[in-house]
């Protein structure tokens, strides 16, 4: 059976999607069979993100609907052999599906997949609960903003009311140059306010605004920073230790020649 | 332009990441406090519960509640005593 992760936060716009597309280029780039489901029913973002969005065929609710079969929805992402995608309906609401069916869903791709990683809807309401409804694991995406941490801390609680225990955090677009000038909460000032573990942190990076708009995730980019740390937050999730990415050494020579043959962070 | 006058009167700026840090402790006190009815229904049975042993108190009169002010919480219990058991007082 593989493992069943669910990608939430609370608030919008902090890199929910983002995230769910790198974590899972990132698990296929180390051979692993991985399936990413778009949860958010009526706004579906991960297609695109993923560069997929010309392939959808049939959706999430087409399969709770029993329109088709749960393989005929799978998109194959050509690039990556173990790679798919499920996509959300685009033309339906959250009460499209229940949490029960969400449930059987991934007890069914967990059989065939090493890793189920879903990307949550934005809110507590139903969206969020069919979106965790099937998960052994929640990663939970904050960004050093008090609008994103207080989310995210509302997260931790409902999470816990639902059985969910011990998720993890990433810390997403963290400028370290406002860090240093103590213009922005840093990772202890986190971690420390919502008691969780942290699975790792993402710097703010170009980058990402240019792997969206071409549909390529960063983390198959062997310069990009946030791309790096990706790498490295799929690598603790399969249970290796790897150190914080350290940013002070940002601008060193030595290092971007490092980080172009894959030694970086 | 705030900064600049508080440099110009000499006054140390503060990184603005202690502002966003204690208005986000603020914050959360007062969001974890909105517990759901049924917590504080258990929290109050189990409070009987353990007071029961000691003395008979009057349920329907019993009120619990969470309060907060500026920058606390607190559990504000008010219960009236009908009496105390006798064997609790001779037992040690």
């Amino acid at each position: 059976m593989g493992e069943v992760i669910v990608i939430t936060s609370g608030k919008g716009g902090v890199g929910k999607t983002t995230t769910t597309a790198n974590l899972g280029t990132g698990f296929a780039l180390l051979g692993k069979k991985v399936v990413l489901i778009d949860a958010d029913i009526g706004l579906r973002n991960l297609d695109v993100v993923m560069g997929l969005e010309n392939r959808i065929v049939y959706d999430l609710v087409d399969v709770t609907d029993g329109n088709c079969r749960l393989k005929q929805a799978l998109i194959r992402d050509k690039r990556y052999d173990t790679l798919y995608l499920l996509p959300a309906a685009q033309t339906r609401d959250k009460t499209a599906v229940s949490p029960d069916q969400m449930k059987q869903l991934c007890h069914d791709l967990a059989e065939d997949f090493d890793y189920v990683l879903i990307d949550c809807p934005a809110g507590i309401e139903q969206g969020f609960k069919n979106a965790i409804a099937g998960a052994d694991k929640a990663v939970i995406v904050t960004t050093p903003e008090v609008s994103a941490v207080r989310d995210a801390d509302r997260i931790i609680g409902l999470l816990e009311s639902e059985g969910k225990e011990g998720p993890k955090l990433i810390i997403n677009r963290i400028r370290p140059q406002m860090v240093k000038k103590g213009d922005m909460m840093d990772i202890e000032d986190i971690i420390e306010i919502l008691a969780v573990d942290l699975l790792g942190i993402i710097p703010e990076d170009e980058y990402i605004v240019i792997s969206t708009n071409r549909g390529e995730p960063a983390v198959a980019n062997p310069v990009s920073m946030a791309g790096a740390a990706y790498k490295n937050i799929v690598r603790r999730l399969m249970g290796e230790n790897v150190p914080l990415m350290n940013f002070d050494s940002q601008d060193g020579f030595i290092d971007k020649v490092k980080k172009m043959f894959g030694f970086g962070g | 332009m705030l900064d600049l006058l508080q440099k110009m009167f000499g006054k140390e700026t503060i990184g603005s990441k202690d502002i966003a840090k204690e208005r986000l402790r603020l914050v959360l006190v007062h969001d974890r406090i909105n517990v759901s009815p049924q917590f504080m229904e258990s929290l109050k049975d189990d409070m009987i519960k353990v007071i029961s042993n000691y003395m008979d108190i009057n349920e329907q009169e019993m009120e619990v509640n969470l309060t907060t002010s500026k920058s606390t919480v607190a559990l504000v219990a008010n219960i009236p005593v009908n009496r105390m058991k006798r064997g609790c007082t001779l037992e040690d």
